[in-house]
């Protein structure tokens, strides 16, 4: 499997005409984690969301070398693991164990296989024996680590997360960070944490206005000061 | 605790057995009915979709505000929920927050829930969304018009919560009719005001933010159905009302009188079974007229569902 | 901000507490059941039921009076059978000087009979919600025969409730926030109150419909296509077999022995 996201001139507008995606072009080659930033409004979101085909724009998207049309929906969605901002929208079922369990019933696995998957996802997220838990009384960082033990269970070769480690207190957020610099999957992670941006990421695509204004090397953006501040965005 | 604030939540032991289980088998074909045509209405999206809407229903019964010495105004949410989704949807959705309440809080009892889900689910959905559409074609199709529309409606779906009520508990012998249905739409009539506040505010708020949602009812399954439906259900209901004042002439109640026989020699056997089951009531001519009007009532419901069913899909295929 | 208004369950190492959920509400409606047909004024089969009850409360160690407690949630319907006293014909208990009511001796009979129904059934539901952790017991419903669709449904409310409770909550603690009341001047009129309610309401609805968008994508995001799939998650086991048929024995007898009378 190729492991590479390539997004080819994709447009995308809203029903209300509200255009989000003017030709975005990116290439993510396998196993690189790249940061995607950019201002409130610029599309990051939306974007992913084209990614695992939820939503579907002009142009073309290919995950692991699969276009995403609307008969590869299912391979693409076990290939892409997309993580949401708001935990709450995907822990959706009454324990922690039937939220992992979720994604690897619907490929259709064993209950054996099931289980394993379940106790290996929650052990790379650093949570087990959590199974059992109740969503509802989770602190917000353990709900941020389920959320990605649910996508980790269907052993997915792209990982996309949306705003990782906004909403988290220091001690969580240092536990996420350290969680993604060991996941050895290919990343595409879309955040306003430039601090965690200089930390992680090597490579940053700049977003603004539905169109990738910069693709390159994390420092060489982080110097220059004129183009951020253009763009919505701060140095660490 | 979340207790509900509008008093049709009966408990276990206030409504009989048998009344209780035509309780239960209506409530199943009407959930039953509700579960396929939303699932028409709405594909996959309707887990999750009806699930968070029941949530938000239990949670904006807590929504309250202040009416008069400690008292306050809060929502049923049955008319509110058929009125942007439908009627169908309102009583799954409905449904969901009745079950809940009873299964863990104990309001509203296990044996008791069909009723209480036809009270409150059903009765309250669909005649709240009766009245919002007749009216909207009555005066008109602007935003004012819809205000009052479900102003109305809203308030009528509570009164007609609270007459179903009441004559089950009479039926079941617990509450006899001539105390238990004014007492039941006199309070009822003060909490369906607040009903209709709520609800009319909340239609005001979508109208400006989000006017498309509401075009969603405004397209659901069952609206001609729901129509003919609750319409049969009032005129019905209100027949039932009046009947026993009604003077005893063989012509116009030849057929209640018929009834009341049919029925008084059905439950013999039974009453025989069960000597010490014996209501007292139902020996008693004014309740047994009720009842067999009740029963009329129901056979006039099923003939409206079946007409508002057929005319409906004749207009369905038509399109 | 947590707002634990559904946990009902209440864990306790007891032998109800690790019965299988569908014996439990099996159970739970057999027992409403019998006692719904127990005929009015069967004392002694009341007293069976209630010595049957009070048996399975100490059973599950949540103490004697915990059912108790919390079955007064159906006390303010009693005002709804109020008048059977009154309107019950037979031999006279009781006059109400200066208005004529009656009280007939059937009456009271009767009366208390339907109370006695009604606090039986509610601690038998306490007994079930606070021996049973919910999700369980849903599925045991489903398991049962109910509705799939409605038992789904239910377990999602189940789950977004908190996130909306909350949301509600910040709504009103907002409001009251705002709500300064100054004495000696006029209260906003209610018309006003009850629209801010109602603005409320929709803003809460919007929430709840964006919510919805956004777990129905994530549910799509992991491979959701429209039917409904879950695991197994109990057994049936010898302890729950027996359980169930001493429950359906202590049951019956009483009951039959009633009827027959």
């Amino acid at each position: 499997m190729h492991h590479t996201i390539e997004v080819n001139d994709l447009h995308f507008s809203y029903p209300d005409g509200h255009i989000a995606l003017r030709g975005v072009n990116l290439y993510v080659s396998p196993g690189e984690k790249v940061a995607l930033v950019g201002p409130n409004g610029a599309g990051k979101s939306t974007l992913l969301l084209h990614l695992n085909g939820i939503l579907r724009g002009r142009g073309e998207v290919l995950v692991c070398g699969v276009s995403v049309k609307d008969d590869t929906l299912g391979k693409v969605r076990v290939s892409v693991g997309l993580v949401f901002e708001d935990p709450d929208d995907q822990l959706f079922s009454p324990t922690v164990f039937e939220d992992i369990a979720f994604g690897p019933i619907y490929m259709g696995l064993l209950e054996v296989e099931i289980r394993d998957r379940v106790a290996q996802a929650l052990e790379a997220v650093g949570l087990e024996n959590f199974e059992d838990r109740v969503s509802h009384h989770l602190s917000n960082g353990e709900k941020k680590r389920v959320a990605i033990a649910t996508v980790l269970a269907m052993v997915p070769e792209i990982l996309i997360l949306d705003e990782p480690t906004a909403g988290l207190d220091p001690r969580s957020r240092r536990g996420l960070i350290n969680l993604l610099h060991d996941l050895p999957q290919t990343m595409l992670v879309s955040t306003h944490d430039m601090r965690m941006v200089s930390e992680l990421f090597q490579r940053t695509i700049v977003i603004d206005q539905g169109e990738v204004v910069s693709d390159g090397l994390t420092q060489k953006l982080l110097s220059d000061d004129t183009f951020l501040e253009e763009h919505g965005l701060e140095a660490p | 605790m979340w207790f509900s604030p509008v008093e049709l939540h009966i408990p276990d032991g206030f409504l009989s057995p048998m009344v209780s289980a035509v309780g239960w088998v209506l409530a199943l074909v009407m959930v039953g009915f509700a579960i396929r045509q939303t699932r028409d209405q709405l594909g996959e999206r309707q887990i999750p979709l009806m699930g968070v809407l029941a949530a938000f229903i239990f949670a904006a019964q807590a929504i309250n505000f202040p009416v008069a010495a400690g008292t306050s105004g809060h929502l049923l949410g049955g008319a509110l929920a058929a009125i942007v989704m439908g009627p169908w949807a309102a009583t799954l959705i409905m449904t969901a927050v009745i079950a809940t309440q009873a299964l863990l809080f104990q309001d509203g009892g296990l044996l008791v829930m069909g009723w209480n889900i036809l009270n409150m689910g059903v009765f309250t959905a669909f005649v709240g969304y009766a009245v919002y559409a007749l009216m909207r074609r009555l005066i008109g199709e602007s935003a004012r018009t819809r205000l009052a529309a479900a102003f109305v409606g809203a308030w009528l779906s509570v009164e007609m919560g609270a007459i179903a009520t009441a004559f089950e508990l009479a039926i079941s012998g617990t509450s006899p009719l001539r105390l238990g249905l004014p007492a039941m739409v006199g309070v009822h009539a003060m909490i369906g005001l607040g009903e209709a506040i709520i609800t009319t505010g909340a239609i005001a708020l979508l109208q400006v933010a989000r006017p498309e949602v509401l075009a969603v009812g405004e397209t659901a399954p069952g609206r001609k159905g729901a129509s003919f439906l609750a319409i049969g259900l009032i005129v019905a209901l209100i027949v039932a009302i009046f009947s026993p004042l009604a003077s005893p002439s063989p012509d116009g109640l030849e057929f209640v009188a018929e009834a009341e026989g049919f029925l008084s020699r059905g439950l013999d056997p039974l009453y025989e079974v069960l000597p010490d089951y014996t209501v007292p009531f139902i020996t008693n001519e004014t309740t047994t007229t009720i009842l067999a009007v009740f029963v009329g009532t129901l056979i006039v419901f099923g003939i409206a569902w079946i007409v508002g069913r057929t005319t409906f899909r004749r207009e369905a295929e038509g399109n | 901000m947590h707002f634990d208004i559904a946990d009902q369950y209440r864990h306790r190492l007891s032998v109800v507490h690790l019965l299988d959920p569908r014996v439990k509400v099996v159970a739970t409606f057999s027992f409403i059941l019998t006692v719904s047909l127990t005929p009015t004024g069967v004392w002694w089969a009341f007293g069976c039921f209630l010595v049957l009850i009070l048996a399975v409360a100490w059973l599950t160690r949540l103490g004697p009076m915990f059912a108790v407690r919390r079955s007064f949630v159906a006390l303010p319907f009693v005002l709804a059978a109020l008048a059977v006293p009154f309107t019950t014909p037979g031999s006279i208990l009781f006059r109400i000087p200066g208005l004529g009511w009656t009280i007939s001796e059937p009456g009271v009979i009767r009366f208390i009979s339907i109370l006695a129904r009604s606090w039986l059934a509610v601690q038998a539901a306490v007994l079930l919600t606070a021996t049973t952790r919910f999700p369980d017991l849903l599925w045991a419903l489903g398991v049962l025969r109910f509705p799939r669709l409605l038992v789904a449904t239910i377990g999602f409310m189940y789950r977004y409730l908190f996130v909306l409770a909350d949301e509600a909550l910040r709504m009103l603690r907002a409001r009251s926030a705002r709500s300064a009341h100054v004495p000696k001047s006029p209260r906003p009129p209610i018309g006003w109150q009850g629209r801010v309610a109602g603005m409320m309401v929709g803003s809460l609805f919007l929430r709840a419909l964006e919510r919805s968008e956004r777990v129905y994508a994530a549910m799509l995001s992991r491979g959701y296509d429209g039917h409904i799939r879950t695991l197994d998650r109990f057994r049936m086991m010898t302890l729950d077999w027996v359980a169930l048929a001493v429950v359906v024995m202590v049951l019956a007898t009483p009951l039959v022995v009633a009827l027959i009378q």
